[in-house]
């Protein structure tokens, strides 16, 4: 029995269904410390059971792919023998908690997938999600979580190259962060996490193991919030930055030396899911003492000690013959490096405390052999378009447009990303506050461009092309880099897939994204999916949300966002009309925007990155939210100057300027090189030429009628938006 | 003949080393990096430069522990011989904490940290870290600091480096970077080395780098 009477397998979050099949799996009853670890590594969070049969859908293979989903983090070819390693993971419910700490420990686990692969980190990103900034809570939590992020990464010096954030009520009680790590390896030192070689040494690296996050995984991440949250803030982890820069170090001069037969990062359920799946994988034992394990304190009963996800270590595989010079290493950073256990040939994990057996567990138990779940799969209503005449049209366009740049949501993330050090490593060619940011591959003169990006109202509203949609901006916004996308990551934040339409948006949206990567040849090599995201107020939205990784063949040659010269010719590329349906603008998530044509995405695609491969563009620039006249504005504040465009009317004056929902980029080049651009469009492409970069307001004219703003304006509202909305 | 060895110091917790030894090599120095335990610099150390980040967590006060380790002994004897010593953001810190440069970093202003591009005029150039540059003369170097607010009497040092317009951090008389009297110990909290590739927008940089091996 538990504290609270109740049976110990249901306190700790197992079902009664689940808790017979370990019996019958077992054949005997578990000891308390193989509970513990079945709840752990049968939650959603460890497991993915519902979620798991579904993801085989993504399309993972390639001619760039080294190392696809399963391992810590994917790998992807960038020539010269490189790869470039990377994986976005959630920490929401811990940041929900505890902001500072929970967004903190977010970056530390990501960045230990990427060192667990052998990767040097060279970039961070995050995707974040809050309540509106009218709401007290919402600001701390934003507040807190970007502090978080902005304290860990800057003290282990990877530069956070690029993000983005959305402010609704939907996210009031159930905040989203997501942090991404980019990291690089030589092919021949990528390390797995599968453990072999009978005999080798297992070994413990990095921090202490304290109480610290114990059962995280399973009463956080696997439950929805609610009242008594405050109560699960002791099951947060607390980061500690500076040993992880030391373990970075550690763990690459390690594997430089060759030392290191296997590695994993301890995360959720910490040493139990480290070696059971170093185990699973490499199809042996490890029997584990838990005696060896060095404590921060004093009376851990044995399950605390195999679940505790203290912060900052890694499990190793060494050989034998080299276990002296490993703690040697160690020590000279200034860390602990200790023996805990061996490989063995039983398939088994296996744990003494005080001399006696508390855990003997096939390894695959474990791992593989979790109860899936279906997912109910109950379609939503499809909506209906909105109808032009019941949203009022406004008095002064220019009046519209200063409000829809103040929107928080469309507005400067200055605040953001001024907080985070965008250069360590002085690699950073593009910095945040474009589409995408780009950063030097080490030691070659070619670069990569990553961005994270979300649909989420779309994905709402139409689900199927809600994914497709997620998918496209993101890899439009790398090509508006000139970088032509090679491999993606997602991680997919859904709320109760148990409940309403939810399970069928999961299953839609995942279907929408294979389909559009597929398109675009970017296959997935990594991702995450975070479930439960769901408070009494209601679901998410669905926040399906991808990160992209393009390559630059000739970093020299990259495009940023900013106009640049007087007398530079505007040019728009895309298709399609825009829609006021799920805009900015509209300001609801209400109507049905137009799903994306793949194939004329893939066109957009080539046609960007062959134009910055030729050096035509000055500048390129991705319409997103808030439309055509939010892009146009923030080239020209980027730039410091101004534009003279003229633009089709189609429906209505307003929808041209603010509606969204199509594939467009705002390009400028010099008046000789515009035959060259439109030279590139096929017959799937539309470019027009708009007008050009002039003067220091920035003017659109539609059917006649024009409407101009001072740039300095535009940049006052846009730039002070999220810093007074904190100020409230 | 060889380069000129500059010795690029590694404490735990340092991550700019990589960057400032690159931009020793972009200006034709042979740079190699020391271990916090190493008790004296090689007898061929032509100068040293301690670059940023956080050492030892900035656990105490940013700079505080690196300050006490041996190897700045050894950086102390360098410079009382007249070797040059370059402290960049956590490395002025160190140097502040050293008393090798008077006064202290004290938070910023905003109490936040802060990463942007800006604007440095030369203060003084009379030293050997501006190279031929003039007073007013401006460089574009990008700072990054949440503990960059220099507080102390100018008038123990030479001011080689003012923020241009708005100061980011508050610190006294817009100081950016100081030299000491004698002008061979040289703190700044922006980062040269990531001025001195064009590809990151500015090679400003280059100039103090350069300096070091005069």
């Amino acid at each position: 029995m538990g504290e609270s009477g109740k049976p110990l397998y249901q306190e700790l979050g197992l079902l009664e269904a689940e808790y017979e099949r370990v019996v019958s799996l077992m054949g005997r009853t578990p000891t308390d410390p193989e509970l513990v670890m079945f709840s752990l590594m049968w939650s959603e969070h460890c497991s993915y059971k519902h979620s798991k049969p579904l993801l085989k859908g993504f399309p993972t293979t390639g001619a760039r792919v080294v190392m696809g989903p399963g391992e810590n983090a994917g790998a992807v070819d960038v020539g010269d023998g490189l790869a470039i390693v990377f994986k976005v993971e959630s920490h929401n419910h811990p940041s929900a908690v505890e902001p500072f700490e929970g967004a903190a420990t977010g970056v530390g686990g990501i960045v230990r997938d990427i060192i667990a692969v052998g990767a040097k980190p060279i970039a961070l990103l995050d995707s974040l999600r809050f309540g509106p900034l009218t709401s007290q809570r919402s600001r701390f939590l934003f507040r807190r979580a970007v502090n978080g992020i902005g304290n860990y990464g800057n003290c282990i010096g990877i530069p956070n190259v690029g993000g983005e954030v959305q402010f609704d009520d939907r996210y009031e009680d159930a905040c989203l962060v997501n942090a991404m790590c980019v990291g690089i390896v030589r092919h021949d030192r990528i390390l797995s996490c599968a453990a072999k070689g009978i005999g080798n040494r297992l070994v413990l690296i990095g921090n202490r193991t304290g109480r610290d996050g114990i059962g995280g995984a399973s009463v956080l991440a696997s439950a929805e919030m609610g009242d008594d949250d405050a109560d699960k803030r002791p099951s947060v982890q607390v980061g500690d930055p500076f040993t992880e820069r030391k373990l970075i170090d550690l763990c690459l001069a390690m594997s430089e030396a060759g030392l290191l037969v296997a590695l994993q990062d301890l995360g959720a359920a910490g040493l139990t899911s480290a070696a059971s799946e170093m185990a699973s994988r490499g199809g042996v034992g490890l029997a584990i003492d838990l005696d060896r394990v060095p404590l921060r304190e004093e009376g851990l009963a044995p399950g605390e000690v195999l679940v505790s996800e203290s912060q900052e270590r890694m499990l190793a595989i060494v050989e034998p013959g080299t276990l002296a010079a490993v703690v040697d290493m160690a020590a000279r950073y200034e860390l602990d490096a200790t023996d805990i256990g061996e490989v063995t040939d039983t398939g088994e994990l296996e744990a003494l405390w005080r001399g006696e057996e508390v855990v003997r567990i096939p390894s695959l138990y474990l791992t593989d052999d979790v109860p899936f779940a279906d997912v109910p799969q109950n379609p939503a209503p499809a909506p209906s378009p909105i109808d032009l005449a019941d949203v009022a049209e406004p008095d002064d366009l220019a009046v519209a447009w200063l409000s829809l740049m103040g929107d928080p949501n469309v507005a400067s993330k200055r605040w953001i990303f001024e907080q985070y050090d965008q250069l360590v490593g002085a690699g950073t060619i593009r910095r945040p506050g474009g589409d995408a940011g780009v950063v030097r591959i080490p030691g070659t003169d070619r670069a990569i461009a990553v961005t994270l990006d979300c649909a989420e109202w779309h994905c709402e509203l139409d689900p199927r092309a809600g994914g497709q949609a997620s998918v496209c901006e993101a890899a439009r916004n790398v090509a508006c880099t000139g970088a032509l996308p090679i491999a993606a990551t997602d991680c997919l934040n859904f709320a109760n897939p148990e409940k309403g339409h939810t399970g069928w948006r999961l299953v839609q949206s995942i279907a929408g994204m294979a389909e559009a990567l597929t398109a675009i040849d970017a296959p997935i090599v990594s991702g995450n999916v975070s479930l439960y995201n769901e408070s009494p107020r209601g679901p998410i939205f669905p926040t399906p949300v991808v990160g992209i990784v393009g390559l630059l063949e000739d970093a020299s040659k990259s495009v940023g966002s900013a106009f640049h010269r007087h007398g530079d010719q505007i040019l728009l590329i895309g298709y399609g009309e825009p829609r006021i349906d799920a805009s900015r603008y509209l300001g609801r998530c209400e109507g049905l925007p137009p799903a994306p044509d793949l194939a004329r995405e893939a066109a957009l695609i080539t046609l960007l990155v062959s134009a910055a491969d030729k050096g035509l563009l000055a500048s390129a620039h991705d319409v997103s939210e808030g439309g055509f006249a939010v892009a146009l504005a923030e080239s020209c504040i980027n730039g410091g100057i101004g534009a003279d465009v003229t633009i089709p009317k189609g429906r209505r004056a307003d929808e041209a300027m603010f509606g969204e929902g199509s594939a467009r980029v705002i390009v400028s080049c010099r008046p000789d090189d515009v035959a060259a651009v439109q030279g590139l469009a096929g017959s799937s492409i539309t470019v027009q030429v708009i007008g050009e970069v002039a003067g220091d307001g920035v003017m659109i004219t539609i059917a006649g009628s024009t409407t101009q703003v001072a740039v300095a304006d535009l940049a006052r509202v846009w730039e002070g938006a999220i810093p007074q909305a904190l100020e409230a | 003949m060889s380069a000129t060895r500059v010795a690029v110091l590694r404490f735990p917790g340092t991550l700019d080393h990589e960057s400032a030894a690159t931009a020793v090599r972009a200006v034709g120095g042979d740079p190699f990096f020391t271990h916090h335990t190493d008790t004296e610099l090689p007898d061929d150390t032509h100068a040293v430069v301690i670059p940023g980040g956080f050492s030892y967590g900035d656990h105490l006060r940013p700079g505080a522990l690196a300050s006490r380790t041996p190897i700045m002994n050894a950086v102390k004897r360098h410079a009382a011989g007249g070797g040059r010593v370059l402290g960049i953001c956590n490395g002025f810190q160190i140097l502040c904490e050293s008393a090798m440069l008077p006064g202290v970093l004290r938070p910023n202003a905003s109490l936040s940290f802060i990463c942007r591009q800006g604007d440095l005029e030369v203060a003084d150039a009379g030293t050997p870290w501006t190279g031929g540059r003039v007073v007013g003369e401006r460089l574009s170097v990008p700072f990054k600091h949440h503990d960059g607010a220099w507080f102390g009497d100018p008038g123990e040092s030479r001011v080689v480096l003012r923020y241009r317009g708005e100061n980011p951090n508050g610190s006294v008389d817009k100081i950016a970077g100081i030299s000491n009297l004698a002008g061979n110990v040289m703190g700044l909290m922006p980062h040269p080395e990531e001025a001195c590739d064009p590809l990151l927008g500015s090679v400003d940089g280059r100039t103090l780098f350069a300096a070091l091996l005069a």
